[in-house]
């Protein structure tokens, strides 16, 4: 229980401080909806199913990598301090988890009503997409917070987390891309399990991996 | 002498399963032809990465536990031999997928994943360039490296066989032990994969020792 009001508390804090400056939130969502702008006025309409689907996930992939990469990255020493003295690693570790599901999955939400509504496209299982979308903003958060603890120790911000998030990404964002391309093909549910356990399964292998050496990673 | 045992058995295996495979004979499938006997070469390079890789990651974790710099060195230098072996690897497959497939990289999913892995221990070598201090770079290294170890799993072992491909073994084409693979080619093929992972380790500790009497010098 401990731990539990520790991670609670923790995620209110971030939520408050993120409520009164509304920096990241506004920041990253500007980003999304203008790199959307940017594909529509250069694309004008997309007719190839797979080209609409490659670029709603490449332009996830880079709001999520700006968004949830923030929590760290842009942490000041005194905020640090704070938050180890206050609470355990693994509840800091859990409630940044945590709090850049929740922002990820307000965020893709938000680009997904508006890709679709830009393109005038909607998938044909649009359920499964959603789906899809959800297990996405999931496994971009559990990876990129890790990533960005790692790169945030290591000093060298925004290029590093570049170099030492995309080949940590690049399997899960083929299974996503293949899970979406179902969705908008139309093709049954069923066939669609096996990417939605793989994509579970490196979740918890992720979380796991970031639950057992977070501990080790936040002491200076 | 006695302490050098498993690097003469190495070495012999190496020179056996060299000359073995060059001139034993194999079965002569169609396509194939004498591209069989690239088998030899080609897989037990992964076999001693994924060797040299797993001693990486046990050496990162030790080091976790216990803060001592060797271990630190050990994964480096382990890493440093397997990427080496992984890319021969990468070599071997295309010179092979040359003659069969037609081209030396066709985009065939077992390559562009195995490219990625590669790339992911780049990574983890270019993290530690970006950290001056000795000891806060190997920290967190050895995080990256274990972090790192189960998505190249996923990578290599898991996600080629979701998707069509052309390699043996994925994507409904036969594998070469379903029924190509004769008593002739496991009397090689085996002994191949020790001989190599064998060999992978002595270079591993070669290059250990020569790092770590050169930090004994500089400090």
């Amino acid at each position: 229980m401990h731990l539990l009001n520790q991670v609670k508390y923790l995620i209110k804090k971030e939520i408050l401080l993120e409520w009164r400056s509304k920096y990241a939130i506004n920041g990253v969502l500007l980003y999304v909806v203008s790199s959307v702008f940017v594909c529509f006025l250069s694309f004008i309409t997309i007719d190839n199913k797979i080209t609409w689907n490659a670029l709603f996930w490449i332009i996830i992939l880079f709001s999520s990598i700006n968004g949830v990469s923030k929590g760290f990255l842009q942490e000041t020493k005194g905020q640090q301090l704070y938050s180890y003295i206050v609470a355990s690693p693994i509840a800091i570790i859990l409630a940044k988890t945590i709090y850049n599901i929740l922002l990820m999955l307000a965020l893709t939400t938000i680009a997904l009503a508006v890709y679709t509504t830009v393109f005038s496209y909607v998938p044909v299982d649009f359920l499964m997409f959603y789906v899809a979308v959800v297990l996405g903003s999931l496994s971009f958060s559990t990876i990129f917070t890790m990533v960005s603890a790692i790169a945030s120790k290591a000093g060298n911000g925004g290029m590093l987390m570049a170099i030492l998030s995309f080949p940590v990404i690049i399997p899960v964002l083929i299974v996503l891309i293949r899970l979406a391309k179902n969705a908008i093909d139309g093709l049954d549910r069923s066939v669609s399990l096996d990417e939605i356990g793989i994509l579970l399964m490196i979740n918890v292998m992720a979380i796991c991996a970031s639950l057992l050496l977070f501990p080790y990673l936040w002491r200076d | 002498m006695y302490k050098s045992w498993w690097k003469i058995l190495g070495s012999v295996i190496v020179i056996y399963t060299t000359v073995a495979g060059l001139l034993l004979g194999v079965p002569h499938l169609p396509i194939l032809n004498e591209t069989i006997r690239n088998l030899y070469f080609h897989v037990p390079m992964w076999f001693a990465m994924l060797t040299l890789f797993s001693i990486s990651v046990f050496y990162s974790i030790k080091h976790l536990l216990t803060g001592d710099q060797a271990d630190d060195l050990r994964a480096v230098e382990s890493v440093n031999v397997g990427v080496v072996f992984s890319l021969l690897g990468l070599v071997t497959g295309s010179l092979w997928a040359k003659y069969t497939w037609g081209q030396y990289w066709s985009f065939d999913v077992k390559q562009n994943f195995t490219a990625v892995a590669i790339l992911l221990y780049f990574a983890y070598l270019i993290l530690r360039n970006a950290i001056d201090e000795q000891q806060k770079r190997a920290k967190i290294s050895a995080i990256y490296n274990i972090f790192a170890f189960p998505m190249m799993i996923v990578l290599i072992l898991v996600l080629p066989r979701l998707s069509d491909s052309l390699h043996p073994g994925n994507g409904g084409n036969p594998g070469f032990n379903k029924y190509d693979l004769d008593e002739r080619m496991r009397m090689v093929l085996y002994p191949a994969f020790i001989g190599w992972s064998v060999i992978g380790y002595w270079i591993y500790t070669i290059r250990f020792r020569i790092r770590s009497i050169e930090n004994q010098q500089n400090s």
